[in-house]
């Protein structure tokens, strides 16, 4: 079942002006329940622009956007709790403890300050941080403030997990184990993931499916992630990708 | 909290030089220290001048806190409207060219009770300063944070409480700092005219009197006064933004 549809959705900033660049035209997408999408492509193709736009944070200039059977910027309120995203940085609160800071969707919701915090140090330990939970973010290292970051996420039990190059500003050890924590996490909990990444070999990884974007904003192609590996293996599935990712315009 | 001897070395310092002066002037220039130490002792102790010295307190924190509210009203109604911020900006730049002696000359017109001249004309003169500072601080408001927080739906609410107060919370404590040390001097102004009661009667009454050791001892409770309220800001500064990451070598 799909809870996710793009429609032939455009998007440029700065008004109806038609000097103005599409950083999405002619987008269409579905994503079904349970699915682990990677979203590819390279800088500047639109990836972060879907991302905002499934978010609500941006309006579409065409087409129509469902999440869960609603609109998510008009409707904006009525997926509360129902997305979680993880950015690229972890945007964690400075003023907040890691501990506040997972519990911090679940404050959004009215949940009880020692149910939320029981759940906020649930994730915490399961994501082995359970020696931080009363530190500051300034005294976490990159990575364990992104694993707090993926904490918060997981902890609102979201339908849909939304991660926007999260392990990017990361050295590819500690990327690579949370990518692996991340993708066991989604799997473990049943939730559908959209994961943007410029990694090829991150997309390949992590994704059931993997959407290649192409300039300007546009699903270039789709690949279903075992069968591609059974036809091409990994090198010439890297090589299909790079193909259609294209040149930035 | 750790005590620094700098500040003590710099007043006696200032007080050596003092008294040394003291020696060459006549007191009612130049006081010696220890008739200034006797005025002192004098306001302390004597219930009348206590109070003129709690009242001219009280003016200063209700006068600030009345700027402060109103400040931090109008800054977060900038942030939130690009409508009201083109509006009330140029009238607080235009507002922050007036002098405070106009507007205690405004407000003895307007006003017939001293307490609302003196609370008017302390509001007038600062809430420019605690606008400003709290718009500025609305405006450095991280996106990122913000995207974070509107990711989880928050309501209009809840975006104040966890967002925007904690975001404007360093600013509001640096206007709070720097206000109360213009508002001690505004207030005095205010208090020359019209009152009856507090530190700026105490201080004309002086130099009626040429009495400069008293008006000295006056101007250093009114000092004091000051310095006890930015310890205590400094003091919620330290407890409040206690999460900020601290260099081990400062820059």
């Amino acid at each position: 079942m799909s809870i996710v549809t793009f429609d032939k959705v455009a998007k440029r900033f700065d008004g109806d002006n038609p000097d103005n660049k599409f950083a999405a035209k002619d987008l269409s997408l579905h994503i079904d329940q349970g699915e682990l999408i990677a979203v590819v492509g390279k800088t500047g193709c639109g990836k972060s622009t879907m991302f905002n736009l499934l978010i609500g944070l941006i309006e579409p200039t065409e087409g129509r956007i469902e999440v869960l059977g609603k609109d998510p910027f008009k409707d904006f309120n009525a997926l509360a709790g129902k997305l979680s995203v993880v950015f690229q940085n972890d945007r964690l609160l400075p003023w907040r403890t890691a501990i506040e800071n997972v519990a911090y969707g679940l404050e959004l919701r009215r949940m009880l300050k020692p149910e939320r915090l029981a759940i906020a140090r649930g994730w915490l330990e399961r994501l082995g941080l359970g020696q931080h939970v009363d530190k500051w973010p300034h005294s976490l290292s990159g990575g364990m403030r992104q694993r707090v970051s993926i904490a918060r996420a997981f902890a609102t039990n979201p339908e849909i997990l939304l991660c926007d190059e999260p392990f990017s500003a990361l050295d590819e050890l500690t990327g690579a184990t949370l990518r692996q924590e991340f993708k066991r996490l989604v799997k473990e909990t049943h939730k559908t993931g959209v994961f943007v990444t410029h990694s090829i070999r991150e997309a390949i990884d992590i994704g059931d499916r993997i959407l290649v974007f192409r300039s300007p904003g546009h699903v270039a192609a789709e690949f279903i992630v075992s069968d591609a590996l059974a036809i091409y293996g990994e090198e010439g599935l890297k090589q299909k990708i790079l193909d259609e990712m294209g040149d930035v315009s | 909290m750790r005590v620094r001897k700098e500040p003590f070395i710099s007043a006696l310092v200032l007080m050596a030089i003092w008294e040394v002066a003291a020696h060459f002037f006549p007191p009612f220039l130049f006081p010696p220290i220890l008739s200034i130490a006797q005025q002192i002792w004098n306001i302390l102790t004597d219930a009348s001048q206590v109070r003129d010295a709690l009242a001219t307190s009280a003016r200063i924190l209700v006068g600030t806190f009345g700027a402060f509210v109103l400040g931090a009203v109008l800054a977060i109604w900038m942030g939130w409207s690009d409508t009201v911020q083109r509006y009330a900006q140029p009238l607080l730049t235009f507002n922050q060219g007036i002098p405070a002696l106009s507007w205690v000359v405004i407000s003895v017109i307007w006003f017939k009770s001293t307490e609302v001249r003196i609370w008017f004309i302390i509001v007038m003169t600062t809430l420019p300063a605690f606008a400003f500072q709290i718009y500025d601080s609305y405006r450095a408001m991280s996106k990122d944070l913000v995207e974070m927080s509107l990711s989880f739906r928050p309501t209009e609410w809840d975006k104040f409480r966890t967002l925007i107060v904690p975001s404007i919370l360093p600013g509001i404590l640096t206007a709070w700092k720097i206000n109360l040390g213009n508002v001690a001097r505004v207030v005095v102004v205010a208090e020359l005219v019209g009152a009856s009661i507090g530190v700026g009667y105490q201080l004309l009454q002086r130099q009626q009197l040429f009495d400069m050791a008293g008006a000295i001892a006056w101007t250093l409770i009114l000092v004091l006064f000051v310095v006890a309220s930015q310890a205590v800001v400094t003091f919620l500064e330290t407890h409040l933004l206690r999460y900020r990451a601290q260099s081990e070598r400062g820059l």
